[in-house]
Formats: C-alpha cells, structure tokens, sequence
C-alpha cells in the first residue's frame, strides 16, 4: 500500500464524514463547520490528482469565501445566534423515495459504466497550462463569466445603496 | 513499506524546520515586543529574570501558561471551543511551507507557492469565527465578527498587492521570485530587489504593509481584540495553553507576512552586497534579518499609534487601499511593459 492511497482514503474519509455530520446536525453553525471539513478533504483530494491550483483555488474561494458568507449569514440573520436553531423533518415519505430513487440510480450508473483507470500523470506548469487554455481555447467562456461577475458585483452595488437610502442612513 | 516511513520522515523533518523558527521567534519577539513597549514608552519593561535585560521573560512565561488550568466556559460549545486556537495556528504554520528559508532550503517547490500560501491563511477567517462563535460571550462574538469582516476586506488589497509582484516576477513559485533580483545592476549599484526595480512597486509595499498589519491584525488595526471595547474579543474566554496558542498563531502570522514581504518586495535571501556574504547560511542570516526588520517595525506601529475606529478600518480598506491598489496594478504593468 502506498502513502498516496493511505492519504487518498484519510481524506475521502474526512470528506464523506464531515459531509455526513453536515447533513444530519441539529444546529446548523455545526452544519457549516463540517462543511468546512468537507471542502478542506476535497482540496486534499485535488492535490493527490496532481491538480494544485485547483486545490489552492477550492480553499480560497469555498473555505475562505463562500463559507465566511454563509456563516455571515447564519449570523446576521435576525436572532439566528440567540434562539436555538432546531431543524425538523419535513416531507418525510417524498424526500425518501427520492433518495432511494437517486441512490439507485447512482449505483447502477457506478456499476455498469466502464472506468477507464489511468494514472495520473505528475504536471509541473499547471498555472502556466491553465493560462494558456483560459486565454486560448476557453476564451470567449473567461471573459462571459468575467461580465457575469461584474453585472453580480453592481447589482450588489446596487441593491445595498438602495437598501441605504430607503433606510436614511447616509453612511 | 520502509519507503512510506522514509518519507515520513522526510515530511517530519519538512515540518520540524520552520516549527523550530516560529518557536524561536516567538520566544525572541514576545521578549522582544515588551523591551521595545518599554523603550518607546520610556521605561525598562521586563528586566529580572534571567540576569540580562530580562531575556528568560518568555520562558517564564511560558513555564506559567503551561501551569494554568484549562477553563472552558459551561455553555460554551467544546469541540469548536478547543479546536479554534490549533486550527488557527495551523492555518499560518502550514503557509510556511512555500516561504524559501535560504537558497538551500524551501519546504515545497510547488509551482503555485504564493497563491497556496494566500489560500492557506484565508482559513485564518474562520477559526476567528469559530473561537468567537464557539465562547458564547457576547465580546467574543462581536470580536468573531469584527475579525472576519477585517480579515475578508483586507484580503483584497493584500492579493492586489502580491498580484503587482507577480506581474513583475511572472512566477508564483517564491524561490524563483527570489531568484530574480539576485544582482546589483539598479542604477549601478542598488540590488535587483523588485521594489528598487519598479517605482511604483514602493507604493505597491506601502499598501501590502497596511494591509498586512491589518491581516496580522496588530495595532492600529486591532479591533478584533481591542481590549478597550471587547475585553480580550475572540480570545475573551480562552486561558492557559489555549491562549497562548492564540498568541502563537498570532506571532507566526506575522512572521510568515513579515517574511512574505521580504521575500516579495526585498530580494528574500539575497545579500544587498552582490556576492558578498551570499551563499546558504548567509542566505538564511539575510532572509531572517529582513524578516524580523519588518516585524519590528510592525511592533514600533503597535506602540506609536491609536486605534482606529472600525468604521474608519472599513473606510481605509475600501475607498482608499483597494481602488489605489488596483489602479498601481495597471500602472506597474504599463511600467513592465514600456522598460
């Protein structure tokens, strides 16, 4: 058994475990502390297919963005810290037909798809490759997710400033 | 199965070297941050133990910290409680292992270095939160909060920042980085340091600076622990080795943004005399010294000067540093591109 395959079950472990304790935790700051754990053993799992730059991306913009946000959220969320968040099972027989339907589904996709198993090969210039593609081939893709990007930064702009002036404040 | 053991040891030793630094290191700064307090506010600071201005201050200290009983508040929530201060540290730990030491020591020569090293420390966020969060106390919450609002703001000038070197340097790798301002050729006689190669590479160090005392969050940009308004903030609840954890994580981060800076701005282990004194060791003796030169100024901001208010904090971060730093983006990459 190599250290690779010991890493690469450690983190699939810590992935799919935080995942589970995500799911199924009454309190939903817990929930998105195992979240974190989650995304952490998904970076790791990057890492171990030779893929850095999108571990190191997956830690920046998940960890560091997208989970502060949610956090920030539960938080500033009215009373969202003071009362005890209780969640509670709802739709109990649909939601389990429905994953029993998916869980089906996905294992009869898992055993009769033929894997192709190769090795991964171990790249040097992945920020170099990557930037050559996203300015080459995938160009027209980079720059309509960069206006995407740009119209969600001045609706947010825009939104908050209205938010302000409705209220009064001229901060 | 001998091949796995010998590359943990390997990693073992990897992780060993710069843990040896920052335990060093804070020994030497926590001494060092009193006797300069002292200095600047006219007075000795700590002077007994040990015989020599006091030099075992830290190890007393210590000796204490690991003597304190481990106080975990009732209500407080204990797994996140008791994790937040070592996830803290690891966050700023693990970012070392792309920051080259010497010509002859780096950790990883991943090809992604300083991207990895922001991306590690963004996690830094979050075990703020999540010490805040965890203490149940209203102080810890709000300087949670505060903490996270600062460090997510300040990211963005610090990666405008790091972006104008990287422009220049046209690798994210930091020993290659390095690398390229060995030499004396600037004006005949000035090292091949980025910020003597690019003038508007000093303004680019002024807004790293700024944004790395606030990313370190040292005074005057301590409003998570403002102990005026907050008591202690995130750490109110926290004593004992868990605080001095903290405090760990708190003096390794400034090292590792100290070093980070020296490596970017000030030709990282090169010698400013060309081939005089250069080579490994004294690689090391420069890198170090260049380091501890900016977490000296660092301390000597502490003690100079107040508090900003935390709607000031906001105000600097986003209608000063951010639009001059993306605007001294552009016009460091016009300088590449024309010289």
């Amino acid at each position: 058994m190599e250290l690779t395959t010991i890493l690469f079950y450690l983190f699939a472990l810590v992935t799919v475990g935080a995942a589970a304790v995500m799911v199924f935790s009454k309190n939903i700051v817990h929930s998105a502390f195992a979240l974190m754990f989650s995304l952490i053993g998904v970076a790791a799992l990057y890492v171990l297919l030779y893929a850095d730059f999108l571990a190191a991306a997956q830690l920046l913009v998940y960890v560091g963005g997208i989970l502060i946000l949610i956090l920030f959220g539960v938080m500033l969320t009215s009373q969202g810290l003071t009362v005890d968040y209780k969640s509670t099972t709802v739709n109990l027989l649909p939601a389990a037909l429905l994953s029993i339907t998916a869980a089906a589904l996905l294992i009869f996709a898992f055993t009769t798809t033929k894997w192709i198993v190769s090795t991964p090969v171990d790249r040097d210039e992945t920020v170099y490759d990557l930037g050559m593609l996203l300015m080459g081939d995938y160009i027209l893709a980079f720059i309509v997710v960069g206006v995407l990007l740009l119209i969600t930064i001045i609706g947010a702009i825009l939104m908050s400033t209205r938010l302000i002036t409705q209220t009064g404040k001229t901060d | 199965m001998a091949e796995i053991l010998g590359n943990i040891t390997i990693s073992l030793v990897h992780v060993a070297i710069p843990l040896t630094i920052i335990l060093l290191f804070a020994l030497v700064a926590i001494w060092g941050e009193r006797k300069i307090a002292g200095f600047i506010q006219d007075r000795l600071g700590p002077y007994r133990v040990g015989g020599w201005h006091g030099w075992a201050q830290s190890i007393a200290d210590l000796l204490k910290l690991l003597q304190k009983e481990d106080i975990i508040p009732k209500d407080a929530n204990r797994f996140l409680f008791k994790f937040a201060p070592f996830m803290m540290f690891t966050a700023s730990f693990a970012a070392f292992a792309v920051i080259p030491f010497s010509s002859a020591y780096i950790g990883s020569m991943i090809n992604i270095g300083v991207f990895y090293l922001l991306a590690v420390t963004s996690i830094l966020t979050l075990s703020v939160i999540m010490a805040g969060w965890a203490s149940n106390n209203k102080w810890s919450l709000l300087g949670g909060m505060r903490g996270a609002a600062q460090l997510i703001s300040y990211e963005v000038p610090t990666i405008a920042s790091v972006l104008m070197v990287i422009v220049v340097s046209g690798s994210l790798n930091l020993m290659t980085v390095t690398e390229m301002q060995s030499g004396n050729d600037v004006l005949g006689f000035l090292p091949n340091w980025f910020i003597f190669q690019n003038p508007f590479l000093i303004i680019g160090f002024v807004i790293f600076f700024i944004s790395i005392l606030a990313e370190s969050h040292r005074v005057p940009f301590d409003l998570p622990e403002s102990e005026s308004e907050l008591v202690a903030g995130y750490q109110t609840e926290y004593s004992g080795m868990r605080w001095a954890m903290f405090m760990l994580a708190e003096y390794a981060d400034m090292l590792l943004l100290s070093l980070l800076g020296a490596t970017l701005f000030f030709g990282g282990w090169n010698s400013p005399f060309g081939d005089f004194m250069a080579g490994p060791v004294w690689g090391f003796f420069w890198f170090m010294l260049k380091g501890l030169l900016l977490v000296f100024v660092m301390m000597w901001i502490r003690w100079t000067l107040p508090r900003y208010r935390v709607d000031h904090l906001m105000h600097i971060c986003w209608n000063v540093l951010i639009p001059l730093a993306f605007v001294n983006l552009v016009l460091v990459a016009l300088w590449e591109v024309i010289f």
